[in-house]
Order: structure tokens, then sequence, then C-alpha cells
């Protein structure tokens, strides 16, 4: 990859330059793939021509929207850019930030991790073959890796299995170095452990465990239960049989809701991943999450994270690309999770419906902030029908290397590249999104948790109604819309004729 | 404001009722002779009236101070920190003064003034016109008429003036069968169906005992069911549970027999009654009431108050009552034991289930006033404006305005309203600040003089319809149709809303309801600027051709019209804030942040963090 291509504004106006021993100068801020350019644009003045390699470090500040990167060289100068505007800041501190991250490709024939696809991202500072050790102390291969990088303050969101611990407490020296790697000096991390203290301390019998305190001296290991396998697939079993007799009376719906658990699953999912998104943005601190294996509780916690945090996933294209990225190549094994469903009576020990728990908890905070998703319920719906059956290969298999060796690419058609014709999208767009570029915080009192009904009460009850009101809503925003093309345009044209009277008028 | 010994405190905390991190805000109380006011550092204020105030708390003394909880009848629960027990002491005393009058005459309504005149007052209070109701019905006729019986309140106290009967029921049938019904509340018509001409009828319950009978009272049943032409069998729905009418029957009271009532069709609802449904919402607020509640005890304590097995029971009585209606062309004869909390809610609800008039803002104001008001329900016993029994006191309007949210809920189309028109009555119900609720029935209230002393609520409600109107309405419906709502279990939600109207917290932060009401009105906006611009732009083109015509005879030049481009820039302008509106987030106070309460292990060790960063609740997109 070119350097220039990580230039996402190359050119800002109005930018105040401050240096020691000189007046401030204000001018046009330029980058190029070797340097960063400041021109007041006037003759015989100035100029700053400096380096991408002469910077050594860079700090930011904000001031309402006015933003300050104070960049560090190497050669001990220190100077100061005011930069109008918080976007543009950022971009222009993350183009000239020397990245601490690098891509791998130690998977590459699926052999350190079979569960990884064959490019991942980790810290520069760690070489694959430290890589290759980590493997062998994290559960299925599942070394550290980096899940999500917030832009704001560069701190990040890693994944991986469970390290191999045991009951000796075996440790690995490149483990921990490659998660204090990520460690911005003097500062502590994050684990968030999906599992309770018990279950994860039980987990050590079987080989598994958890990062010692001691030999992890600068992470705070947070522990919370999210269910796993049986447990959730139970659940849901439950939910739809109370959800499919309509006889209940109140009191055994309630009684059977409650029983069902799948609300508190989702609860706890959502407060998981809250916590995960409230230690990135408000800690300003990274967290590594996981679980036993890292391919189901460790994803959905890491993707309703980017949800909270990152505007672009509220997107169709952006809320694709998390699919394929924290599901599809992160390992979650679909085959295995989605092969049989709620009316099955013959048990397979791996099936749980984790990825249907991840869309209901996507589908709580959309309906918490209905205008800050690009996509409807709709969207949600349909790939969960798809998780469970499609004529796509998308959700095929359990792994990158399954999907690899099943030549998929070639003998299926992706569910995306249909999704995303225009007349399938249609379905799918929220005509009340309107892009918001802020963290969202949902609340996740039971108060405000309901049940899905798109989903678990689709076939019990009519929704004709509801639908009906939904059609008048995206009336009235097509309407809305119309009005103001409608408006403008007899602005324009009442402009010109104004402008034309003047004109005749003026002798 | 004898009572009021402390007017101001000052730095007294509000703790945030669902943080488990003692969040809260610093501010100043005041004390009025109206309301309790707290302004925040953020000068946001909080009003409360004394009057919503149910029941005012001083917990053991905290380092921190005097702990003052305060539970309002609108569901508001505020927790005050007052840092000395003097005050603490002062403020509390006050508000069990204040909170609790003896006298109607010391009720807000009758000191609140709304600068109005003596005649926009009276205005006012003839807004709602229960004659032309009962004529919208299509009564007096062939088959009912207005009877004259009560005029005076001689025969039944708590009824209105004016009743309509069947016309074949003289007045010793009246009176005869008042004397043989709970509170002289003999049978009358409550709603008409015009189409079907079947009828809608009200009473108590018979004073029949194991085994009295009443010669007028089965001739009135009998009337009614004649009145109705279509179908001579009528049903009686007895709304309470058998049990307790069975054991009204030792008490001298009771049901009616079928077999002493000529075509007759019995039937028991099984509506709880007044206590049940007190201890049920109380059951259901300790529930809800509870920090970091789990989904578990949610449910469970959702399961065991029973609110909303109560709330389908209403239901399913209204849907028995349309179906009558509807379906069997049969007129029903609704009671209960008095025959004003649950005969009012079912009757009321059933006609709005048929007539979709009373779905509309003034229709649904009509329906209150004639099931309601007029009919007796005891509003000021029912809502405790006085200090008087507790045991009286009973959620039964509130639980009517909760069928008709799930009502609208799942028929959004259906209601020219929207939920905030039914959380201001609701408020309005308890505030005493308007007279309409004020008293038990329409003679108490006349003694009062209300019309004279206070004001309506309905035109003020009228006069913010743009607040109230559901943009999703589509008033196309035709009179008649019938809702015919699904009342499976499912689809009963707790109605957060209401009983969480202050905790915004919990509330989604962006909502599409009022999104789509700023539309509608920019659109209305729209539609008339695009008229102003094209009457505008037909006007200069007009003026060009003059132009080029007065050019070529007189030479002259005529300056431009200079209030037409400044009404045009006006207009761009005006634009741009309605728009901005549209992208504010609900909830917009720091006091919502909400984020501490994932996890309480940050909170207290970085408590500037909090502070930080409100952009989360300030947010606009």
């Amino acid at each position: 990859m070119e350097f220039a291509e990580l230039i996402k504004t190359p050119r800002v106006d109005n930018v105040v330059l401050h240096r020691p021993f000189y007046p401030a100068v204000e001018g046009t801020l330029c980058l190029t793939g070797h340097h960063l350019i400041l021109s007041s644009r006037q003759d015989n003045t100035e100029e700053l021509w400096l380096l991408h390699s002469n910077i050594d470090a860079i700090d930011k500040r904000f001031v309402g929207s006015l933003g300050t990167i104070i960049i560090k060289c190497k050669d001990f100068r220190i100077i100061q850019l005011d930069i109008p505007g918080m976007e543009e800041c950022l971009n222009i501190a993350s183009s000239i930030e020397t990245s601490e991250w690098r891509l791998s490709y130690v998977n590459k024939e699926f052999a350190v991790c079979p569960s990884y696809p064959p490019i991942v991202i980790v810290p520069k500072s760690i070489d694959d073959e430290a890589l290759r050790k980590v493997a062998t102390f994290r559960h299925g291969g599942r070394f550290p890796v980096l899940s999500y990088y917030h832009q704001k303050n560069g701190m990040v969101i890693m994944r991986s299995g469970q390290p191999l611990t045991g009951t000796n407490g075996r440790r690995c020296k490149e483990d921990e170095k490659l998660i204090n790697a990520t460690l911005r000096v003097g500062k502590r991390g994050y684990v968030i452990d999906t599992r309770s203290l018990n279950v994860a301390q039980q987990a050590r019998a079987k080989g598994g465990g958890f990062e010692q305190e001691a030999h992890y001296p600068q992470w705070r290991r947070i522990h919370k239960s999210i269910e796993r396998y049986h447990i959730l697939q139970e659940s849901l079993i439950k939910l739809v049989e109370a959800c499919n007799d309509q006889t209940h009376n109140m009191d055994r719906w309630l009684s059977k809701l409650e029983a069902s658990n799948w609300l508190t699953h989702i609860k706890e999912i959502l407060t998981t991943a809250c916590l995960a998104a409230q230690c990135i943005d408000r800690e300003g601190a990274s967290v590594l999450i996981h679980g036993t294996e890292g391919t189901d509780s460790t994803l959905q916690v890491t993707s309703l994270a980017q949800i909270i945090l990152e505007p672009r996933s509220r997107t169709i294209r952006g809320f694709e690309a998390l699919i394929e990225r924290e599901w599809l190549q992160a390992g979650h094994p679909f085959q295995q999770r989605c092969a049989q469903s709620a009316y099955c009576n013959t048990k397979q020990k791996w099936e749980a419906p984790v990825f249907l728990l991840f869309l209901d908890c996507v589908w709580q905070i959309l309906r918490q902030f209905p205008c800050s998703f690009e996509f409807n319920e709709n969207f949600l719906i349909m790939l969960f029908e798809h998780a469970y059956a499609s004529q796509f290969g998308t959700f095929l298999g359990n792994s990158e290397s399954e999907r690899c060796k099943l030549k998929l690419q070639q003998k299926t058609m992706s569910l995306w590249s249909w999704v995303n014709q225009p007349s399938e999208l249609s379905k799918y767009t929220n005509p009340l999104f309107e892009a918001n570029n802020l963290v969202i915080w949902p609340s996740v009192a039971p108060q405000s948790l309901p049940l899905w009904e798109g989903i678990f009460l689709r076939w019990n009850r009519s929704s004709k109604y509801l639908d009906e009101a939904y059609e008048e809503m995206v009336n009235i925003i097509e309407y809305n819309k119309e009005l103001q093309a409608k408006v403008n345009i007899l602005r324009r044209q009442l402009a010109e004729l104004e402008t034309e009277d003047g004109m005749q008028e003026s002798p | 404001m004898e009572h009021i010994r402390t007017t101001k405190v000052e730095q007294v905390k509000l703790l945030d009722r669902f943080s488990t991190s003692n969040k809260s805000l610093t501010g100043t109380l005041y004390l009025t002779a109206t309301h309790l006011l707290f302004i925040d550092s953020h000068q946001k204020e909080t009003w409360i009236l004394h009057h919503h105030i149910a029941s005012v708390e001083k917990l053991a003394l905290t380092t921190s101070g005097c702990p003052l909880v305060i539970q309002c009848k609108n569901f508001r629960i505020v927790h005050f920190i007052v840092p000395r027990e003097r005050d603490c002491h002062d403020i509390y005393n006050s508000l069990l003064q204040l909170s609790k009058q003896a006298k109607y005459e010391d009720l807000y309504a009758f000191s609140y003034n709304p600068k109005q005149n003596d005649s926009e007052r009276l205005q006012g209070w003839q807004l709602i016109d229960l004659a032309e109701e009962y004529k919208r019905m299509g009564v007096p006729n062939s088959h009912w008429e207005l009877s004259d019986a009560n005029r005076e309140y001689k025969i039944c106290e708590t009824y209105p003036r004016e009743l309509y009967v069947p016309w074949t029921a003289s007045k010793p049938i009246i009176v005869g069968s008042s004397k043989f019904r709970s509170k002289g509340r003999f049978p009358v018509l409550s709603y008409y169906h015009q189409d079907k001409k079947a009828a809608i009828c009200r009473c108590s319950q018979p004073l029949s005992g194991f085994s009295a009978r009443c010669m007028e009272d089965e001739h009135l049943l009998q009337a009614i069911s004649k009145a109705n032409p279509v179908n001579r069998y009528m049903y009686v729905v007895d709304t309470r549970p058998k049990l307790n009418a069975m054991a009204n029957r030792a008490a001298g009271k009771g049901y009616e027999n079928e077999d002493n009532y000529s075509s007759i069709r019995f039937q028991f609802v099984g509506i709880e009654n007044i206590h049940v449904m007190r201890s049920s919402l109380q059951k259901l607020l300790e529930v809800n009431g509870t920090k970091g509640l789990s989904v578990s005890d949610f449910y469970s304590g959702l399961e065991s108050s029973g609110w909303l097995r109560h709330i389908k029971a209403i239901m399913d009585a209204a849907i028995f009552l349309a179906k009558a209606i509807m379906v069997e062309n049969a007129s029903v004869l609704v009671h209960c034991s008095d025959g004003w909390d649950r005969t009012s809610q079912v009757c009321s609800l059933g006609s709005l289930l048929l007539d979709s008039y009373y779905r509309t803002i003034k229709g649904f104001m009509v329906l209150i006033e004639k099931d309601w008001i007029s009919f007796g329900h005891k509003f000021s016993e029912r809502c405790g404006h006085l200090d008087g029994d507790p045991k009286e006191v009973s959620p039964v309007f509130t639980q009517f305005l909760e069928c008709v949210w799930h009502l609208t809920e799942q028929f959004p189309q259906a209601f020219e309203f929207n939920e905030a028109f039914l959380l201001q009555i609701h408020e309005h119900i308890h505030s005493c600040q308007f007279g309409n609720f004020l008293g038990n029935c329409q003679k108490e209230r006349e003694e009062l003089k209300l019309k004279e002393k206070t004001y309506s609520l309905w035109p003020f409600l009228l006069e913010d319809q743009k607040k109230y109107l559901n943009p999703l309405y589509s008033s196309k419906s035709h009179r008649f149709i019938v809702l015919e709502p699904n009342t499976v279990s499912f689809n009963f939600k707790f109605w957060r809303n209401m009983y969480h109207q202050f905790d915004r917290t919990l509330h989604p932060r962006q909502s599409v309801f009022n999104i789509i009401m700023n539309m509608n009105e920019q659109n209305k906006q729209l539609e008339k600027d695009i008229k102003d611009l094209e009457s505008k732009i037909k006007q200069h083109k007009n003026k060009q051709t003059d132009d080029i015509l007065t050019k070529e005879l007189l030479h002259s030049v005529h300056p431009e019209s200079p209030t037409l481009k400044t009404s045009l820039c006006f207009k761009e302008q005006t634009l741009l804030p309605v728009n901005d509106s549209l992208r504010t987030i609900e909830g917009s106070s720091p006091a919502d942040n909400r984020y501490s309460e994932y996890a309480e292990e940050f909170s207290k060790s970085e408590p500037a963090v909090v502070s930080l960063e409100y952009g989360v609740a300030r947010m606009t997109c």
C-alpha cells in the first residue's frame, strides 16, 4: 500500500502554525506522500516543509471543534498546528501518525490458526515467529489480533482465544509482549473475559485459563458471563415455544418469557459490549476480549462495541464489512451454530443462536437510535434468514479455510453482491437515517429491552397495520424530500427573475 | 403560604434514580405556594406540582445530608439530599401539608389563572356539549328519548341530569328500577350504534340478594332489548369476577337471574375491583423502581403484579361489547358493583372500538366527558385530590388510558392523537389545575360552581393540538370501522413512557414519532412556501411583461419593490431552524448520561471522566 493512500484529507485551509521564536503563521496545510507542507500563500514568507520520517510523536487536543496537533520531531523541534474542524484534524493526525500495526501473512496456509483468515493485523513490533509461539499458547491457535482501531484516541480492541495456562500457571513471554505492545507508555489496558471468574477458573483444569495478574501487571481483568451453546439454544427453543402458543394467559406468557432467559442474554451481551466501548472511548484504554474459543461471545462483544463506537459500522456497507470481518473472517462456525434452529428435536452439540443474539442486540440499539442506522429491521431479518438457510455461499462453512477448500468464491454467489443491487437495497434502507459521527450509548435496563417482535412474533400475528403505518411514514419522508427540492427550484427561479429585473431596471 | 417555612434551600443534590453509582446534580430547591422547583447548575428546571405528590418520605440522615424522597402521581420519583436536617424537616412538613388539601377550594384550580375573561372561560366549558354528542349518535329517535326523571338529581345523585332511556320506559318504571339498583344507578344509554340500532347501556348491580325481584327493573331491561328492532335478546355483562358478584348477594346485592328477565344473556367478564388494582400498580412500581433490575426480576415482577392481566381483562370485556353489537347486533347492558369504575372502563373502551369519532382528539374528550365525568366516576376519590380515604384511591382511569395506548400500538393509524395526549390527560387528572376532574359527580361539581371558579382543560389541549397529533393518522377511515384488537398475551407490553415518563435514561434517544411529527409540520409549511413562491414568480413574470410594455410606452424605470426581497430572505432563514429541530436527539441533558451504568468499577475511581463528555447526550445527527 502506498502511503499516499492513507491520506484522507490532503489539504486544509486556515491552519495556524506555531513555532518557537517565530510569530504564528496562518496558511494552507498540504500532505504529500513524503512531506507535510504549510504555505501562507504569500510571497516571501517562510513555509514549513517537514518530512514525515522526521516525526517522532504527535499529540492531539480539542477545544470545541478546533483541533490542535503537536508534532514532536526527531531533531527535538516541537511545532504546533491549529486545525479548524474536528474531522480534518483527526484525518491529518491519523495520516501522519506512524502506524503501530502491520499486516501479517503468517497464517497464509491456515497452518498457525485454522479458524483465522490468511491475513491478520498485529502489532508492528511482533514478528511472525513470535506469533507462531503465541498461537501455541492460545486456544485454537487464536493469538491476539486487532479487531478495531478507535481513530479518535488510537485505542484498540483485540480479540483472541483463552490463554492455555492450565492448572500449573503456564506463561508465554511472547504473548505478554504482544499484548503489551499495544499499550501506550504508562497506560493500562483491560482484558474482558466473557466468562464468569468461576467458569474461567474451571477452564484451567481442561488446559485453558485466563491472564494472571502476576504476568500481565498492566492489564486489569473484568469477568462477565455470557452464556454458551446449549444454554443459548435451549433459551431460543423456549422462547419460540412461548411465542407460538397463543392460548397462554398473561401470567403464563410472562413467566415463559422470563424462563426463556432470552432477554437476559441480550442484556448481558449488550452490557459487555458497552463496557468494552466504555473502556475505549471513556477510559482511553485498549481492550483484549476473549472467552474460551474466541469464536462466539467474543465476536458478539467486539462487533457490538464497534456498532456503538464506529459510525461506519451503522451504514449498510459498513455493517456488511463488519459481518465479513468480525464473523466470517474471524471464524464464527456458522455451519455448526446454525445447523438447526428452534424446532429440531435431535439436538447436536454445537448449535447455538449466537449470531441471532447479535442481530437482536443490533436491533435493540437500532430501536433506541432509529436515525443512526442506514439499514432497517428488514436487513437484520434478512441476515438472520441467510445465516440459517441461503442460496448464497456467504454463510457456508465454519471458517475461511473451509470456505477456501470448498472453493465457494468460484462455485457460489456472494450474498452481498445480491443485496447490494439498488433494487434489493431499497428494501433495507432506513428512510430516517441521518449520518452522525457519535458514539451511541444504549440503555440496557430491562424496561428498555423489548422482545424482537419482527422475528419472534412474525408468524404469530398479522403485522398489516404496522406495515401500513411504516409505509405512511416513508411517504411522509419522501414527500418532504420532494417539497424541499421543489422549494429550492422555485427559489432559484425567483432569484433569477429578480436579477433579470434588476438588470433591466439599471440604466 | 402559611405552611411554608423555608422557601429556598441551596446546595441540594438531586440523585439519579437508576444510577448505581449515586450520580447526582447539585442545585437550589424552591418552594412556592403551588410548586416545588429545583434548578440545577445547568439551569435546568424541574417543576413539581404539590398536587402531584403522592408521598413524601424522609430517610435516615447520611453523611452528605438528609435524603428526601418524593413520589408523584404521574410516576415521577425524585430523590433529594438536603444538606441540613433542619431544612429537610421544614420542607418535608410543608410538602406534607401542601400535597394533602382538606377542602376543594384550596386546590390549584381555584387559584389558577390563565388570563382569560369570563366569556372565554364559559366558552371553554361549552366546548364539549353532551346533548350534541347524543344527537351525533342519533338519539333521541323513535326508540330512545331524553328522560327528565333525574333533572333535579332526585333519582340518582351520581348520574347527570340528562339521561337517555327507551321511550317505553315510563317514569314509574325508572323510579322502581332505580330503587332496585345500588346507589339508584338504573340502566341508561351510554352509546347508541346508529348503523346497527343496538345500544350500550350501563347501570349498577341489582339489589337482588338471593331471590329478590323487581318488576320495574325487569320491565326496563325488556324495554332496552325491545328498543333494538333487529335483535330481541340482549347481553347483561357483569364486569366483576363471578365470586365477587356472588359474595355481594349475601349483602343483599348481586346480579341478574336469567330466569327472571326475559330475553337476556348473562355474562361475567372478571375484572378485579379497585383494591386489587391499587395494589397491583403498587407492586408494578416497586419492581420498576429497583436499581440495577435484572431482566428476570422485571418479568417475574410484571407477572406477579398482575397489571397486564388486568389490562387484558378490561380489553377483552370491551371487545365482548363490540362483538355483541357488530356480530350479533345485540344490545348490551354493563354493570359492576356501583357502575362507576369498571363499567366506565368497559363502556368507554367498547364505544371507542366501535366508533372512530372517539379516536379523534375532540371525540376522545367527549368520550371522557360522557362515560367518566358525567356518569360519576369518582375522580376526586380515585385520584386522591383531597386528604381522604386512601382505600378509595385506585388507578382505574389510568388503566383506561393504558388500554387506549395498547390500541394505538396495534393500530398506529387509527387515532388522531398520539401518546403525548394520553400522558397529558393523565397529568391533569391529578394536577387539579383545571376543574374538569374535580369532584366525584356532576351534582358535586355544580355545587362547587366549578364552571364559574375554574377553567376547563379541553380548550387548552385543543389549542395545543399540534403537539398531540398523530402524524400517521389516516382520517379517511369510515366512521363505523371497528377496531378488532388482538388480545393474545404477547400483545400486551409494559408502557414505559407512562411509568417511566420522567426517567429519560430509559427512553430511546431518537424518537421516530417526533421526527415524523415535525416533518409533517414542515411539509405543511413547505406547501405554503411553494404557493408563495409560485405566486411571486407569476407576479414577476407579469411584471416583466408589464415592464416591457411600460418601458416602451414611458421609457421610465421603476425601482424594485424592497418588500419582496426582504420577505424572501426571511423565508429562507425560517426553513433552516425547522431542519435543525429534526436533527436534535431527545433527552439531551447531561443528567441523562447513562454510560456509567454498564460497570460500577469506573465511576467510583474516576468521576472526572464522567463529566467530561456530555457530547453523547447532546449529540445531533
